[in-house]
């Protein structure tokens, strides 16, 4: 029974698929209310086949005893041959993590769904928009159950792909064509070093499946140094870091996150799945998919910690002073996403013991970083989709100009207000849990700096979001609002999250003990300060404290003054450290006129010359020729004649 | 009378035959000219067979197709050339050029 299940678990895939295909060829063109309804349908179809075998999975591992949960392998069939040893298959793998991803994404995916039907009501590409985002559903499941790399990275484009398709939706605004552009080119950038790490790993250790790269067998066989351009460098920190490269850039790590605020320019519902259940999370569980081999590498972990921790409190520092009410959860996901990030990277212990340098792996990292990635994702697509609620009532971005919403979308606020409380990490919602667990990790680790950033980054994360909050819903409102109501379609399914973002955290014991890697044991016992909860709380409520006495009344006096006693810093912070005037200043300055400009000139004048040259000589040759066939067949005759003479005395 | 004798006779041919075609302006004589040089070619074939091969009957057999198949050609050749005498009413090769490539 259970394998028949396993077996048929494509159906997950080929719902949204079939969807995708459906609505997008036009089949269903005459009627939007039919098309909404039919991918809802489909949606839900896909949801409920991942609830049952999520199920599945779960009774038929709990009579396996020994941890860790054992992976399977639902489906498996070759696709390339490439040589007779080298064979990447096609197959759905199901281990905790993925059986995880496929249920909050199956279940965002619909929340979304229904709640488009309510945003994008009256838009004239109401079909395409089903579609894509049906296409986006599709690509992401199929990133998550791949049992090899090399699917994986099919469906890793196929998702850079569809959001660059819905990023840019909107493509008569020039402002959404360019972050749609920026998004696709920049994740491209990144995934090309990820397409050389997974050429790297899977030639040295001659396969392409997780099972196989995960193994320590693949770990030992990379660990070889080599020498190039004077350097010794390690294989197995190259390939790990090339792979996690692709990471870095779907997860929008710093210097590679300036796509990410950008992307806001597409629809709401776009910006929610993206920050919640999709795209961004992509980059973490790749990091997590692959972590039995990165964890083999200590360089790779350690870089992987710096960047995680280096963004959240980054981006976290950044949401403080922006305005748009879309870009500060934008930020705020960049921040959450470098928990997770560092989280994975914390998941090392370095003991030293008797003389010698001793590694061993502290799971706790492992398992909250996917705790958080599960969390996050109800609360920040609740965010979203408050917030696309309270653009589509206010008609505006700028916070600036909402205030004294409380009355008026009265199921918003108290979601929103759930969902605020969860991010912040205020006890007993989901957030508290999880960035717990996370900080527990790193404080056991003995990344004392990481933990410190992650403790200081909490209370950021808690002033900004109240800020947020207060700015929208509380004192008077800052500019005239007509017809402010709520639409059932939008405001459902943001009701429906706060069940999951106020309970999630009921499962904590679950996560951080069953979900670690196959190739795991679970780790010994590692000390659990019982201050630390009681820290992170503090600095939550020092946070939203901070904000209530500059935002809470409704008034913003309070807050100006101190934007006037910061001056130029706080200009550097609003303009994001001028982080995309860089990125600028590197393509138009350094590539086009220093790289571009010169192959250009190459291209023009040497390649295209020498083809030109070679065109030039054809033409006038063929020229010259013509002017013998005259026609006259005396010429030719007399020509033969004199030919043959003259071969006659030469030969 | 010798091979050679046939030989230096049909190279005289050939090369009245070929002076003509080089030379003559009308059509029809460059028609003309192309019989003296296959009639030249003929000579050599008959000679040949009748000096050098074993069975001279063979040898004679080829002049027959050569003037059997120059006979349909020249036939051919001819329509064409009457056709264009009644379009240009004239029959000067260096004038008819509109047919070249």
């Amino acid at each position: 029974m259970a394998d028949f299940i396993f077996s048929h678990s494509y159906l997950i895939l080929l719902c949204p698929l079939l969807s995708f295909v459906l609505i997008g060829l036009g089949y269903l063109r005459s009627d939007n209310k039919f098309v909404s309804k039919f991918a809802i349908t489909l949606s839900a179809i896909s949801l409920s086949y991942a609830l049952l075998t999520a199920l599945t999975y779960l009774i038929s591992v709990m009579g396996h005893h020994g941890l860790p949960y054992p992976e399977k392998i639902a489906l498996d069939g070759a696709w390339l041959n490439f040589t007779p040893t080298l064979t990447a298959n096609m197959g759905i793998y199901l281990d905790p993590i993925s059986v995880m991803m496929l249920v909050v994404i199956t279940v965002i995916s619909l929340l979304v769904n229904i709640y488009s039907v309510g945003y994008m009501k009256g838009d004239p590409s109401f079909n395409r928009f089903f579609a894509l985002l049906a296409l986006f559903s599709f690509s992401m499941l199929g990133l998550v159950v791949s049992s090899n790399i090399l699917q994986m990275f099919v469906f890793w484009e196929l998702v850079g792909v569809s959001s660059y398709s819905l990023i840019g939706f909107w493509y008569e605004k020039p402002s959404a064509v360019a972050a749609s552009k920026k998004a696709f080119i920049m994740t491209r950038f990144a995934d090309a070093f990820f397409l050389l790490g997974i050429l790297l790993v899977s030639f040295q250790s001659g396969s392409f499946s997780f099972q196989t790269l995960n193994s320590p067998e693949t770990a030992a066989l990379l660990n070889k140094n080599f020498i190039f351009a004077g350097m010794s460098i390690n294989m197995l920190t190259l390939g790990t870091l090339l792979v996690f490269c692709g990471g870095w850039g779907k997860s929008a790590m710093f210097p590679l996150h300036v796509w990410l605020p950008d992307a806001m320019e597409g629809p709401t519902p776009v910006s929610s799945i993206i920050h919640s259940a999709t795209m961004v999370v992509a980059g973490v569980y790749l990091t997590a998919r692959m972590f039995p081999l990165f964890a083999a590498a200590e360089t790779t972990l350690f870089v992987i910690q710096c960047i995680g921790a280096f963004t959240a409190l980054f981006a976290a520092v950044i949401a403080i002073t922006q305005m748009d009410i879309k870009r500060i959860l934008a930020f705020s996901t960049l921040s959450q996403l470098g928990y997770m990030i560092f989280s994975l990277g914390a998941a090392k212990v370095c003991v030293e013991g008797g003389g010698h340098h001793e590694a061993s792996v502290n799971l706790l990292g492992y398992s909250a970083a996917m705790y958080h990635v599960f969390t996050h994702a109800f609360f920040k697509c609740m965010l979203f989709l408050g917030a696309g609620a309270i653009i589509h009532a206010v008609h505006s971005n700028d916070i600036m100009k909402m205030g004294g919403l409380k009355s008026l979308m009265p199921k918003t606020y108290w979601s929103l207000f759930a969902a605020c409380l969860a991010i912040a990490g205020v006890f007993p919602l989901s957030g508290f849990w999880s960035k717990d667990a996370i900080l527990l990790s790193a404080l056991q680790s003995g990344h004392y700096i990481t933990f410190l950033v992650g403790l200081v980054t909490g209370g950021l994360t808690a002033f900004y979001m109240f800020r947020f909050f207060f700015l929208i819903f509380h004192g008077e409102a800052r500019s005239e609002l007509h017809h402010v109501h709520e639409d059932p379609w939008m405001t459902w399914p943001i009701v429906f999250l706060t069940i999951p973002t106020i309970f999630a955290g009921l499962l904590e014991h679950f996560f951080v003990h069953r979900v670690i890697p196959p190739h795991f044991e679970e780790a010994a016992h590692f000390a659990h300060p019982g201050w630390l909860p009681w820290l992170a709380t503090l600095a939550a409520f020092l946070g939203i404290g901070g904000a209530w006495v500059l935002y809470g009344k409704g008034k913003t006096e309070a807050a100006t003054s101190l934007k006037r006693l910061f001056g130029p810093l706080y200009t550097i912070v609003y303009n994001k450290f001028y982080m995309d005037e860089v990125w600028l200043f590197f393509t138009h300055t350094v590539v086009f006129s220093y790289i571009a400009a010169p192959i250009k000139w190459f291209d023009r004048k040497v390649v295209d010359g020498s083809m030109d040259l070679t065109g030039w000589i054809l033409q006038v040759g063929g020229k010259g020729v013509r002017l013998a066939q005259s026609g006259q067949l005396q010429f030719y005759l007399g020509a033969t004649v004199i030919g043959l003479i003259v071969f006659l005395f030469l030969g | 009378m010798t091979l050679s004798h046939c030989i230096a006779l049909s190279l005289i041919l050939c090369g009245i035959g070929l002076f003509g075609m080089l030379t003559r302006r009308n059509l029809l004589g460059i028609l003309l000219s192309v019989e003296v040089i296959l009639n030249g070619a003929n000579l050599n074939f008959a000679a040949f067979a009748h000096f050098k091969a074993a069975d001279p009957v063979a040898g004679a057999i080829f002049p027959i197709f050569v003037m059997a198949v120059s006979a349909c050609e020249i036939a051919v050749a001819l329509a064409i050339i009457l056709s264009m005498y009644r379009r240009k009413k004239r029959l000067d090769v260096y004038r008819l050029e509109e047919l070249n490539g």
